[in-house]
């Protein structure tokens, strides 16, 4: 076995050990250490994915003394660990661009419990990515929602508070379905690792024994899941959460959490219960039309918002309707085009979060559209990173939000004509939405507005604080390289979505 | 189905625990009675593993009379995973009855519907 073979156990371990012992540091050095975990772990993600290219073997590797079936196992392969790496590079970049504002609104003495969050949130994410087991998913999926929580509510005012609670509420009414349709497969299998389970599956499918309990557990995890995820009617804590918190929780929650559980749901959907048997059990078209209405509803929803934050939050909603309507799609180039939109809006969302922060800065605070008018000129990086991110999500060529909407439709056009047409509908529908909403931003951004008013004084302080911080501007570069590397350079990043997903089975 | 029910009486009491649990977490207003319900929900989902993973006449995977057959002895899986979920739901309430010590101090109601209106005023 090679040395690399170890790196993913090494980085799970090393962001779950450095939360412990960020806990007794002090504001400084616990940000210092953070970033450093951060970089290291992005580093070993990053061997860890060239050697994984070189090889195309993926392998399982044995944590504990205990060899499958009784023991417990993760499991890497091409698409894990080139997801590990992005997920690192854009937690990374949005910590980094949210800086001043986690040191500005955060109290000092809590400074290092955030990073606690942030450390725990990562081994979560990374151990959601890797495991090969369904019970240390749950486990870690709980770990993930209370961090979550915890970046949620770490401002402590009134509204985060109230939003930390509405997404503890819904997130265990997740975990709670997640949990007894995991029970009701264990029961059925007699298995908790996916490779064995999913043997099982395909034994008592063929016999047409356990059918009924079968797509029961099925649907209840993936219920579980969508629920967490914040697919379209259970969004509802999602803009307080998204809207009132710090903005790199900001761009982490949206970018990184409802993610990880997107690519939990299609490892199950692959790697445990077989993708022929989901598809035939019809569940993937209640997602479908799910989708289809997140995508059309939050749009709208983003269209009547009059702050910026929560109409980004509103944006995120359409988008994980986007995600789910790729899944419903039940082809795996429909797959491929939802991993690819993951990493499209997570590379986007987060750019927005961070650039729209920094106009609302150079707008004295506020978040209102009336006094955001001309902060473009303001703050000039975070106008033209704000309006990046807006081309990009409406789908401008160049841009990473063009090619995801280009798999779709390619997806959609391979389906049926029952799934084809709604598909192709809604997307026209949920573009022109999307260029409605975005669009009237940025030309806002950069409406001039007349000197003399006392917003604009307001405005020059703030301009003049925002010079002072390069290293929110740098990371506002390296998220705008990011999108637009996906968006250039899309074909070798869709072949190699399409390599993993086929290592998957 | 009427034989299989009664003799699965267990699992099907588990799982109207697990509707009550669940609904009472979705609807009721009152964050303390919500939680209640997170428990109740939990708890069915226990008594499902324990249910799923007893058998009559068998023992607890401990050898202290030298019987090794398998058929003596139940499977301990199920059990442990019924431990490591309680741990889970303890500090789930825990974190919940935390938020909600917070949202009682500055609102002083326990209605979340109350604390949503208030809020809105608070912004206007």
């Amino acid at each position: 076995m090679d040395f690399i073979q170890n790196f993913p156990f090494f980085s799970i371990l090393l962001s779950l050990g450095s939360g412990v012992l960020t806990s007794i540091m002090d504001k400084r050095m616990a940000r210092l250490w953070n970033t450093f975990i951060l970089v290291v772990i992005t580093v070993l993600s990053a061997v860890l994915f060239v050697y994984m290219l070189g090889t195309r073997e993926p392998y399982t590797f044995m944590m504990g003394h205990f060899p499958a079936p009784w023991g417990n196992e993760i499991r890497a392969g091409v698409l894990e660990a080139g997801m590990a790496l992005f997920f690192c590079l854009v937690m990374l970049f949005s910590l980094k661009g949210g800086q001043e504002h986690i040191d500005a609104e955060i109290e000092d003495t809590k400074v290092n419990l955030y990073y606690i969050m942030i450390n725990l949130l990562l081994s979560s994410l990374l151990a959601l990515i890797y495991t090969n087991d369904l019970f240390t998913a749950y486990v870690f999926v709980e770990i993930n929602t209370i961090s979550a929580c915890g970046l949620i509510m770490i401002t402590q005012s009134g509204r985060t508070i109230e939003a930390a609670t509405r997404y503890m509420i819904m997130a265990s009414l997740g975990s709670g379905l997640l949990l007894m349709g995991l029970c009701i497969l264990y029961d059925i299998t007699g298995h908790l690792l996916m490779s064995n389970i999913k043997d099982s599956i395909a034994y008592v499918y063929a016999q047409g024994t356990y059918n009924i309990p079968l797509i029961a557990s099925i649907g209840m995890v993936v219920v579980g899941l969508a629920i967490k995820s914040a697919l379209y009617p259970f969004h509802t804590w999602l803009p307080d959460a998204y809207g009132y918190s710090t903005a790199s929780s900001a761009a982490i929650l949206s970018s990184l959490v409802s993610k990880g559980y997107i690519f939990l749901l299609i490892k199950i959907f692959f790697r445990v219960v077989g993708f022929d048997i989901i598809v035939d059990s019809k569940i993937v078209n209640i997602l479908f039309v799910f989708g289809l209405c997140g995508m059309i509803m939050g749009s709208v929803n983003a269209i009547l918002e009059d702050d910026i934050r929560r109409m980004i939050a509103f944006s995120s909603v359409a988008q994980i309707g986007y995600i789910y309507m790729g899944l419903g799609l039940g082809t795996t180039i429909g797959i491929v085009a939802s991993i690819f939109h993951i990493l499209s809006h997570a590379s986007t969302k987060s750019l927005l979060f961070i650039a729209g922060v920094g106009l609302t800065d150079a707008s004295g605070g506020s978040k209102r559209f009336d006094d955001l008018t001309g902060s473009g000129y303001r703050n000039p990086a975070a106008g033209i990173a704000f309006t990046i991110g807006a081309c990009s999500m409406v789908g401008i060529p160049l841009f990473s939000g063009f090619i995801s909407k280009v798999q779709f439709a390619e997806a959609a056009v391979q389906n049926s004509l029952a799934k084809m047409l709604p598909t192709l509908i809604c997307l026209a529908i949920s573009t022109v939405l999307n260029a409605i909403y975005f669009m009237k931003t940025v030309i806002r951004l950069y409406t001039p507005v007349s000197k003399k008013t006392k917003k604009t004084q307001a405005g020059e302080a703030a301009r003049a604080s925002v010079r002072e911080h390069p290293l929110y501007n740098i990371s506002l570069v390296c998220m705008i390289i990011l999108n637009v590397i996906l968006g250039c350079c899309s074909q070798p990043i869709v072949d190699w979505i399409t390599d993993g997903l086929a290592m998957f089975g | 189905m009427g034989g299989n029910l009664l003799a699965n009486y267990g699992e099907a009491v588990a799982m109207i625990l697990f509707g009550i649990g669940f609904s009472n977490l979705l609807l009721q207003k009152n964050l303390i009675k919500k939680i209640i319900g997170l428990n109740i929900m939990d708890t069915a989902t226990y008594l499902f593993l324990a249910e799923k993973g007893f058998i009559a006449g068998r023992m607890a995977p401990i050898v202290v009379d030298g019987v090794t057959s398998v058929e003596a002895y139940i499977n301990p899986v199920p059990s442990g995973l019924v431990l490591t979920g309680i741990v889970v739901s303890v500090s789930v309430t825990a974190l919940m009855l935390s938020l909600t010590i917070r949202l009682y101090r500055r609102y002083h109601t326990l209605d979340m519907d109350e604390i949503s209106t208030m809020m809105k005023k608070e912004d206007q």
